[in-house]
Formats: C-alpha cells, structure tokens, sequence
C-alpha cells in the first residue's frame, strides 16, 4: 500500500536571471491525495509544469521516477501517455464544442478517421456518471456552469487511464457547493486507489482531503507533513516563513456620511432581452466604511458591479445612482471614473491587465492624465509613480518592466489593484479581489483595504468566501437572484445567517 | 483625481535596477538594431551586386522617391495592425485619391480650385472620410476590418477605374504637383563648388563629373543630427538626476555615433546629387511626429493598450469604439497621401496606381516586428521593413532580376523575418 508512485528528486529550473526552483523534493505514494501549497510565484506551477513535461527534459535538473521507472519527458503528450494527467486553473475546453467532442478531443473513437459518435457519446455518458455529472454529452460547454465544466474536465482526464491525476486551483473558479461536490469526488476517486496532486490556496480544503501535504516556499520544499501534522495554522506558518497570528488586519472603522447610494437598479440580460438580471436594487455605502456583498454564484453581483461601472454589462439599464446626494451620470466607463468609481475585476487576465505589456505601462493606464501634461506622457513621472505602487502593494518583480503576464495571479492582482489606486477613486468595488491568491498576498490586499478605509474611501468587496466578508467587512449586504435578500452589520452576521438570508430569498423569488 | 502625489523615486530601487536595465535595454532593443543592422548587411549585398549603383546619389534619390508611398502607408498600417485590426484597402484607396486628384486638376476644370494645393487638401479630407466610413462599420457595429477594407478594396479600385473612364490614364498633371515626389528642396544657401565640374571640347559640362554640393541640405541635415544628439544627452541627463540610469554610456555614445554617421552619410550623398528630396522631408516629418504620437502621448498608449487587451483597456475608461475610428481615419488620410505620391511621381492617373500595395505596406509593417495579435509593433520597425523592401526592389531590379522572382524572394523574407521574431519571443 505504501509504495512510492512518483518521486521527483532535486528538480533545479532556472529562468533567464531567476532561479524558480532549487532543489526540490516531492515524494508521493500511490493511492494518497498529496497537497502542494506554496504562496504565489513559490513555484509550484513550475514544479508541474516540469512534471508533465510542459518544459521538457534537459531544461531543468533532477530526476523524476515515476512507477520506478525515470522518465523524460519531451512534452505533454508523453506524460499523458504515462497516465500523468494535469488540469490546469484556466480550463482548456472549446467552448462552442459539445461535452462528448471535448472530452475525446484528439482522442476520437473512430475509423479511418470517420468518428463512431454512438461510442463517443455511450462512452462520455459512463464517464460523466462517474463525476456525478448530468448532463446530455451533446450539451455544449458554453451552456454549462464553470463548476459542472471542471467536472468535464475530469471526465475528460479520467477518459485517458490516468494514474495520477494533478488538479491545480480546481476550486478557484467554483461556489461553495460545486467546491464540497469536487472535493467528495476525490475522495471517492481515492477510495477507488487513484493518486491524485491538488495544488490549492484553501486550507480549509487541503486539511479536509489531504493525506500529505508539501509546503514550498521560494523555489524549495520547506517540509512536507502527514495527515497528523496538518492543521491550517501549522501550514500557513510553513507558507509564509512566519506566524500570522489573524489572518485578517485589525481595523478601527471610521464610518462617515453617505457617499455612494444606488436607487432602483434594474438591468437586463444583454443577449436574452427579456431576462432582468438585476432586479431594483437599492444600496448605499458611507464615508470609510466597508461594504461586502455576500451571495453564491450566479446572483447577479459581478453584473450588478459591472452594470454599475460605465454600463459594461447589460442593456436597458435603469436606476440612479447618487454621489454625496447629487445624481451622477454613469453610462460610460470614462465618466465613472470621472465621478470617482473604480472597480477591480474579478478576472483579472481577461479584464484588467494587458498581459504583454509590462507593470508600469498598466498601472497608469485608468489614470494617463495623472503622468501627462497636453496629453504628453512625463516618462519620467510615470516611472516614479509605477515604483511608488510597486513598493506600496508589494508587487514582486525584477522591475517594473516586467509583462505582466509572467507575473503570478497575487502579483497580477496589485498591479490591478494598483491601477485603480491610481486612479484616486472614491469608490473602490473590489470583485473577488483574493480570488486564486495565496494566503500571504490575501493579508496584504486586506491591509491595502483596511488602510484605504482608513483614508476615507467607501469600498464595495464582492466576495464568494464568506470568512472573507465577515473578517474585513463593516456591513453585508446579501444578493440572490438579482435582488438584495438582506443586510446586516458584519458583527451580527454569520456564515449560517448569509445562508439563511439566501435560502429564504430563493423562497422569496420563487 | 490626485496628480501631485507622485512621489521622489527611491534611490535604493534605482541601484537594484542598474544591471538589470543595462541588460535589458540591450535585449529589449536588438530587435530594433537587429533591424536596422539587416537593412545595411542588405544594402551593403547590393552595392556590391550592383558593383555599386545603389549608393550613387541619383539611385539614392529615386529609391526613396519610389518607396517613400509604402512607408507613409506603414505608418497609418501600423497603428491598424497595433490596434488588433487590418486594412486591406489602402492600395484602393491611394488609387482612387490619384484619379480624383487627377480629374479634380486636369478634366473637371475647377478654376481655383483645380490648384495643387487645394486639391492635395480636399484629397486628404475624402482620405479621412473613407477612413471614417470604414471604421464606423469596425468600431461601432464590430464587423471584421478583414472584411470591411476588403469591401473597401472592391469599391474604390472599382470607382478609380470608373473615374478614369475604362482603362486610360489621366494627365499630364501640373508641374507644381508632381513637385510632391519628383521635386527637391531649393537651395536657398546656395551651392557650394569643391571640385569644378570637367567642361568638355564643346564648352559643354560633363554630367555628375565635379563635385558641387547643395548646401541648405547639408546645413538642414547637420542641424537633425545636433539635435538628435542634443536631445539624446538631454534625456539622458535628466534620468540621471532622478536618479534612473537608461543604458550604459559607451552604449549610448557608440549608438549615437553610429546613427548620426549614418545619417552624414546620406545627407552628403544627397547632397551632391540635387538636394533633399521633397518628400524625403515629408517622409521625415510624418516619422518624427508618429514615433512621439506612439512613444510619448496618451493617444498611443490607449492604442497599444486596447491592441494587447480591448477589455481591460475598454474597463479602464478608454473609448475603443472612438479610438478605433480615429485609427482609421488616419489611415484613410495616409492612404491619400500615398496616392497623391504615387499620381505626383507617374505625373498622371492611371488605373492600376497602388494595385498590390497594400500588401507590401502589410508586409513592411510585419517585417518591422508588429505582431499579428496586436498591441507590439514599432513606428520605426515598420519604416525599417518599408526601407528593406524598397531597397530589395531596387537592387533586385538593377541585378535584373526576374521581378517573378522579386515576389519569391520577398516573400521568403517576410516568412523569414517573422519565423526570427516567433523564434526569439519563445526562446526568451
């Protein structure tokens, strides 16, 4: 039972002036579910991209045994061949492709190239038991939820005789009920003698499911623990290099007047004319004061925010929003931002950041009025306010010209974060602003919020994690279906009331 | 929102960053120096070739005169390709303006308005607004640029060749205009004599023997170098007092040097000839203004922002929609310029005027390291690659090479130069 499946062994990658790894050790066993925590940028991408031969052998140092046998791999499809299977954090699914295509991409039933799709789709239907999944296979993935997607990818990946199946940040993306359902079907996976790798930033996850954990730190393992040893503190201690006594700041809120109210806001469905995805909705936020908004995916809050910032999302939008009691004219991004709102994407790659471009190019792009004079960019100006940020938000990086593509999802975040900051708004609605993040750099954004606050800003967090909103939040508002089902100072609330809130709500709209 | 916080720069940061930037700004520039060093291995191949007829000034003079239409058409190319799009009309469009040109001077009889210089104004503005009316169905009503100019190429190839009635051409056109490409800056300074021309037996001068050399353009030239220099140092100094190095010293005098020989070089050669050419200047001038559009003002950065990601740059209060139509404009207003070059150099309309130019002006941006993606591409990449092209032409035609086998080999080197850039980008 207790024979070693995989074992990587002094793996050294250097990057052209950084060393991503150094050294590192990972040992699993065959039939466990072995944890890789680390804060971002620690390497653990890295680690398995290594793994599954995404660099291929000769580019790293160090060996890897896989069933005894050391292997080389020259790219993806080897490992694959070898039954290692990765499912990364962004899917890789063809959205306008349906599940049975996706999941016998390249890998057809068919004869002479002529696809046999009774097999494919016969096929598909046993594997999507197997994850729990109903769903017709010729269901396009367009038309699935993120969560029901990444049990396609599963499927997907069970469709190959996996031996040992990587699953990296697969909750990332997912509410609290598709989270518990994946973690079940691990566990029932592992009851079935499947080994699987989960790299994930949520500990309370970790510590339900895992039988190890390895904890890497900086490019090295630092330890790795047995199931007895696991307990979230002792991990995040590993993690960070020191003991973070609460995992949120302590605050002293100074809450001021009203700055920030919205009347009756109603939007509807920007290709389904006739579906109202925000239905008059009325809130407001005070000077200093920290507002979450609590519900489960697909409550309309991201589009309520989005709606709400230049129309970015939507048509027929009504309502009124007022700012220190004046109405303010909202209909375009640009005067938004005029007006003092910003509003920090919850997808940071798709929405927030130009990946090829370098930190201080997007940290001054909401604001280029701040670095130019007659529409001249002072370069020297605009370099002198990109450091200032970088050192503000803790953004590591070699320099401030870095793409910030290659930069982790933490670092990408302050950059985000940074942008807006710049911008000087009076307004800051945060979406999921830890979403994928590590525990070190969720400390820090909370600190960044915490001291905005501080200076007087009102500020809207969007969050998913409810241990989130009641830790930094001065009030919650809950939202369901497109309405707001209620509202409650953080200090009263709990996880158990948000539900509640939600349930009745559905009871409401029903 | 707050302006004036921008904060005194760290000196520690700066001191961490030193060795970095020193590397990075070699790296980070060899594409561009990458570029420019091809482009004189090329010419160097072909005065060799050509046992020394590319460098004559009179070839010297007709090279730009003949490519100088491409390079004005990068310019507006690159910030479409830049900002994600394509236009496929250009050479339409150039063809199109040549013939109204040419009938607006020579058939219409307009009276006033049948002067040159009027009619290159009202050229320019219907060049902006076929560019508007393209960029309105691209921005506004997101239809493929792929298939808006497409349309655009149809129509106003059609249209040229309605205007000219059938196949013939239109001219001659008036002196004044054919200036833009044939003419070249006067000599106000007046001439200076080194080596008195040979007169022969019948009192005659001998063609290109002696040495006079046309003064106001050295003097116009000297005075672009100095400034260059000037502004380098300038620069320069002024990162250093904040306490930021840009690159290494000897680096910048050996760039600096190298660039301003250069450009001695060509202004002697051009000198002893007949002058700058006319639209050398204009050449020049549209380059300088689109290298500080792109590298200095906001306008650019929003147009390199929404190339590398349309969300995010839409979500950080940029227009797209607006952005997008004024790319187009200017590409529609470049694109006339390019074809009142051509008209003013055959010195008539004709219908074929342009035809197959867009994808050399394609091409040329390309070759400059745009990508095809959007949001990467250089101005003076896209000048570069226009110049590659241009000199190929050249030197290919004095060689007497096949021009069937000019295509082959410039298509070889657009596939070549693109495959180097893919290759660099993963190998970083």
């Amino acid at each position: 039972m207790t024979s070693t499946i995989l074992e990587m062994r002094d793996i050294t990658k250097t990057f052209p002036g950084v060393k991503a790894l150094s050294n590192v050790n990972l040992s699993v066993e065959e039939g466990e579910i072995h944890a890789v925590v680390g804060e971002n940028g620690a390497g653990k991408s890295t680690l398995m991209k290594v793994l599954s031969g995404v660099y291929p052998a000769g580019t790293y140092d160090g060996q890897i045994i896989f069933q005894g046998q050391e292997c080389q791999f020259k790219g993806i499809h080897d490992s694959e061949h070898k039954g290692i299977v990765i499912i990364h954090q962004e899917l890789a699914l063809v959205p306008m492709l349906s599940i049975a295509e996706n999941i016998f991409l390249g890998n057809e039933h068919a004869k002479y190239g002529v696809i046999d799709w009774d097999a494919n789709e016969a096929r598909t239907s046993a594997l999507l038991k197997k994850v729990g999944l109903k769903e017709d296979p010729k269901t396009l993935i367009t038309n699935i939820g993120v969560g029901k997607q990444q049990l396609v990818e599963i499927a997907k990946a069970l469709s190959k005789e996996v031996k040992l199946l990587i699953l990296d940040e697969p909750t990332a993306s997912l509410s609290e009920k598709d989270s518990q359902a994946l973690l079940d079907l691990l566990l029932e996976f592992k009851r079935q003698g499947m080994t699987s790798i989960l790299i994930s930033h949520k500990l309370n996850e970790v510590n339900r499911v895992a039988d190890k954990v390895t904890v890497i730190r900086d490019g090295r393992t630092i330890e790795t623990l047995a199931r007895k040893d696991i307990s979230e503190d002792r991990i995040i201690t590993s993690m960070v290099g020191r003991s973070l006594d609460d995992r949120y700041p302590p605050r002293e809120p100074k809450i001021g007047e009203v700055v920030f109210e919205v009347k009756n806001w109603s939007v509807y469905h920007p290709i389904h004319a006739e579906r109202q995805v925000i239905k008059g909705i009325d809130i407001n936020v005070r000077k200093g004061e920290v507002v979450g908004i609590a519900g489960l995916m697909g409550a309309g809050r991201t589009e309520f925010a989005m709606s709400l910032f230049g129309r970015s999302y939507g048509r027929r939008i009504t309502g009124e929003v007022l700012l220190k009691g004046k109405p303010i004219d909202v209909s375009s991004v640009s005067k938004a931002v005029e007006h003092g709102i910003a509003y920090v994407t919850e997808d940071r790659k798709t929405y927030g950041l130009n990946l090829i471009d370098h930190i201080k190019h997007n940290i001054t792009l909401a604001n280029l009025g701040g670095v130019s004079r007659h529409s001249v960019i002072d370069d020297l100006r605009e370099l002198a306010v990109a450091n200032d940020y970088r050192k503000k938000t803790n953004i590591r990086a070699s320099s401030v010209y870095q793409m910030t593509g290659n930069l982790s999802g933490g670092n990408q975040q302050k950059v985000v974060l940074s942008k807006w900051l710049f911008a000087d708004p009076d307004l800051l609605i945060l979406d999921e602003p830890t979403r994928g993040i590590d525990v070190g750099a969720k400390y820090e954004i909370y600190t960044i919020i915490a001291r905005l606050a501080s200076e007087g800003k009102a500020i809207v967090v969007i969050s998913s994690e409810m241990p989130e909103l009641l830790g930094i939040t001065d009030r919650i508002y809950v939202m369901n279906e497109g309405r707001i089902v209620g509202e409650m100072p953080a200090a009263d609330a709990s996880q158990e009331k948000i539900m509640r809130a939600i349930v009745r709500g559905e009871g409401k709209a029903a | 929102m707050s302006t004036d916080s921008a904060p005194a720069p760290q000196g520690n940061i700066a001191e961490e960053q030193r060795p970095r930037i020193a590397v990075s700004a070699l790296t980070t520039n060899l594409r561009e120096y990458g570029l420019i060093i091809a482009l004189i291995v090329i010419m160097l191949f072909f005065q060799f070739t050509t046992s020394g007829t590319l460098f004559k000034p009179v070839n010297l003079s007709n090279l730009v005169q003949q490519n100088s239409f491409i390079i004005v058409m990068a310019l507006g190319m690159l910030l479409v390709i830049v900002s994600g799009y394509i236009d496929l009309s250009v050479g339409s469009v150039a063809g199109f303006i040549g013939a109204l040109a040419a009938n607006m001077m020579v058939i219409w009889q307009l009276g006033p308005l049948s002067n040159p210089l009027v009619v290159s104004i009202v050229c320019l503005i219907v060049g902006g607004l076929i560019g508007a009316a393209q960029g309105y169905w691209i921005a506004y009503h997101r239809i493929p640029s792929f298939i808006v100019t497409l349309a655009g190429m149809l129509i106003f190839r059609g249209i040229c060749q309605a205007l000219l009635g059938g196949g013939s051409s239109v001219g001659p056109l008036p002196d004044g205009f054919k200036a833009l490409s044939s003419g070249f800056i006067p000599d106000v300074i007046g001439p200076l004599t080194l080596i008195a021309p040979t007169v022969n037996a019948a009192g005659k001068t001998i063609v290109g023997s002696g040495l006079t050399l046309h003064m106001t353009t050295i003097v116009l030239g000297l005075i672009a170098v100095l400034a260059y220099a000037y502004f380098g140092v300038r620069t320069r100094r002024k990162r250093e007092r904040h306490g930021y190095e840009a690159e290494p010293f000897p680096l910048f005098v050996v760039k600096t040097l190298v660039a301003s020989a250069l450009a001695l070089f060509l202004v002697y050669e051009f000198a002893s000839y007949r002058g700058l050419p006319v639209v050398l200047l204009v050449m020049g001038v549209l380059i300088s203004l689109f290298v500080f559009v792109t590298k200095r003002m906001t306008i650019g950065r929003r147009i390199y922002a929404m190339g590398g990601n349309p969300k995010a740059a839409q979500l950080s209060g940029i227009n797209t929609e607006r952005l997008t139509l004024l790319v187009f404009i200017n590409m529609g207003v470049l694109s006339a310029l390019g074809g009142l070059i051509i008209a003013a150099r055959l010195g008539q309309a004709v219908p074929a005027a342009g035809l197959g130019s867009e994808l050399d002006v394609i091409a040329a941006v390309f070759i400059g390291g745009a990508s095809a993606m959007g949001g990467v591409g250089q101005v003076i990449g896209a000048v570069v690659g226009g110049f590659i092209m241009g000199v190929m032409n050249n030197g290919m035609s004095i060689m007497g090479v096949n021009v069937d086998w000019q295509q082959v080999v410039k298509g070889l080197v657009l596939l070549g130069a693109v495959i180097f850039d893919v290759y660099n980008k993963n190998k970083a």
